[in-house]
């Protein structure tokens, strides 16, 4: 009887100390981060006092507009184009017959996510500088929406997928019974249905695009500054809260679409 | 008639014209991801043949490639060339970096399992409600801004950051520790940042571990040491390995993480193919080094997909 039966039979020691301490590790950092971003001194590493100066003076700087205009360009664009592309091979790779080259067709879809980072963006540089010196094509600020187009794809690709793969098929099986023509099923069964992991998917291509730092730097041209290479550039010189100011926007833009994301895909899980 | 058009071959012949339509309908459906293949084609595929063609090339003084065939790039990642008699030298400069990425990724890769696998297991036994806020809580530093999460390891570990104002005014230390642009830096940075790439994998195969056979376990006299080691980690071994495999991968190839605290001072594999696109003004050295890096990764996959494959046949 007074044998072991009595503890929780899932519990291990320790581990949830370790936890706790994972997500203090992961947070705490960036809560400071965020708190100097109020602070009224014009030191990163003194608190005099709180103050939203800081983020008015971020908001009112030129050099700022410019890079929030750049990122929303390229992010916005880069979004759209991703998520049709996703969406559409997503239905192409889901609703068909398995067909020769399905594997290899999931393996270029996923490809972005497998390559470092690094490699893809010298790649994509070696690219752009090829085209450029062979054919006379520059894109401008254009060949960092494809390029963000690239590594966004399999981002919206997965969750798009999930859904599609988790979705009732009879009622597209009854909307055929019914003489609905293949459009007009996709358009009033499959689309509406789908909405929640298009959302999704387009909520983390979203994110991937606004927060990327290393493809963007090597491949951006002059004037193409966006806000992660923004605050890049402002490190290297002597540092204000105001760069503590837009890092915590970044970082709430990031939160929000990520609870947004989340959010959606678990009311699709209830 | 109507007992005509209802006989069993004509029905068979309309389930047969049925199928031939769905079937011509799914293969019309086929070139639907001829969008994103092209596009991923064009700019994702395209781009890496182009660094194989560029890392047997020439550089141009000016960055950029002349066309002319040459294997220094590979013969510069170990060899330098003398000045004076040509004769080739043994240069470990490369390989040393690549070493110290190496082993910077088995480390952080360790340590993340080591603080990641508790995490996630304690996750995965909350009840449902709890469990959805944890998962929450870990996915937002999963896709925040590595730049800006980087940013704040700097802001604590610098001289006058909060770490050693701490230990000043506690009067442990009577000046600062140099922390920022030490491996120790980068080590934290890359803790950092990999520890939700470790926990989710984890978590999600943890998820759908069968309780039953835990308790199994304890009904058959195993200790709780023993429940952890033969019962809980064997069966999460996909997770532990996608979730290694999702830690290492980015962690050879860091390059933000080493540029903001290894201070340009200490280099990874990321920072140094980077430096012979900027600085540097060696292209196809910069290629040969990526692609080293990618068979890198190339066989860590191999290893992944062998591992995962003589998971399912073992059934």
């Amino acid at each position: 009887m007074a044998e072991p039966r009595a503890i929780d039979i899932k519990d291990q020691p320790g581990f949830r100390s370790i936890a706790i301490i994972c997500l203090l590790v992961l947070y705490v950092p960036v809560l400071i981060l965020m708190i100097f971003s109020l602070n009224s001194g014009s030191l990163v590493t003194h608190w005099e006092g709180v103050t939203l100066g800081w983020y008015g003076s971020a908001l009112l700087n030129e050099e700022f507009h410019n890079a929030a205009r750049n990122t929303l360009i390229i992010s916005v664009s880069a979004t759209i184009i991703s998520t049709i592309c996703a969406t559409l091979a997503a239905i192409g790779m889901t609703r068909v017959k398995p067909w020769r080259g399905l594997a290899a067709a999931f393996m270029v879809i996923n490809l972005p996510l497998m390559v470092p980072e690094i490699i893809t963006a010298v790649a994509t540089l070696s690219f752009f500088a090829l085209i450029a010196g062979t054919f006379g094509l520059n894109f401008g600020i254009g060949n960092l929406i494809l390029a963000h187009t690239v590594f966004c794809i399999p981002f919206a690709y997965m969750p798009i997928r999930a859904r599609l793969e988790d979705m009732d098929l009879t009622l597209e099986y009854a909307a055929a019974d019914l003489y609905a023509t293949p459009w007009n099923a996709f358009k009033r069964i499959t689309l509406p249905l789908l909405v929640p992991g298009i959302m999704s998917g387009a909520a983390l291509a979203f994110i991937v695009s606004f927060d990327d730092f290393t493809i963007t730097q090597l491949v951006a041209g002059p004037g193409q500054t966006t806000l992660p290479l923004y605050i890049w550039n402002q490190i290297r010189r002597p540092m204000t809260p105001e760069i503590n100011a837009i890092s915590t926007i970044l970082l709430l833009v990031s939160i929000l679409f990520v609870s947004v994301s989340f959010l959606i895909a678990r009311r699709r899980a209830k | 008639m109507t007992t005509a058009t209802l006989s069993p071959a004509t029905l068979s012949k309309a389930a047969f014209f049925e199928a031939q339509a769905v079937k011509a309908g799914a293969r019309r459906n086929r070139l639907l991801s001829l969008p994103a293949l092209i596009i991923i084609g064009i700019f994702g595929v395209l781009p890496l043949l182009i660094i194989c063609v560029y890392s047997f090339l020439v550089a141009a003084p000016y960055g950029g490639v002349q066309w002319q065939f040459s294997t220094d790039a590979y013969l510069n990642f170990l060899f330098q060339r003398d000045i004076f008699d040509d004769t080739l030298q043994f240069t470990p400069d490369f390989l040393i970096i690549y070493l110290r990425s190496f082993l910077f990724a088995v480390v952080t890769t360790v340590i993340c399992l080591l603080l990641g696998f508790p995490t996630a297991y304690f996750m995965a036994t909350r009840p449902p409600a709890q469990r959805n806020w944890w998962v929450l809580l870990i996915t937002i530093p999963f896709w925040s801004n590595l730049l800006v999460r980087t940013l704040a390891i700097m802001f604590i570990i610098r001289d006058e950051g909060l770490i050693n104002n701490a230990l000043l005014a506690l009067g442990v230390i009577d000046k600062p520790i140099t922390m920022l642009y030490t491996n120790f830096a980068i080590q934290l940075g890359l803790l950092y940042a990999f520890l939700p790439f470790m926990v989710l994998p984890l978590y999600s195969s943890l998820e759908k571990l069968d309780f039953r056979l835990i308790e199994a376990a304890y009904d058959l006299y195993a200790t709780r040491r023993q429940v952890l080691w033969r019962v809980i980690i064997p069966l999460s071994k996909p997770g532990i390995i996608a979730g290694c495999l999702l830690v290492f991968i980015p962690a050879l190839g860091a390059y933000v993480t080493p540029l903001i605290l290894g201070g340009g001072v200490h280099l990874m594999i990321g920072d140094l193919i980077a430096q012979q696109f900027g600085s540097g003004r060696n292209w196809p050295l910069g290629c040969a080094q990526a692609l080293i890096l990618m068979a890198a990764v190339l066989v860590a996959l191999f290893f992944y997909v062998r591992n995962t494959s003589g998971k399912v046949q073992h059934g």
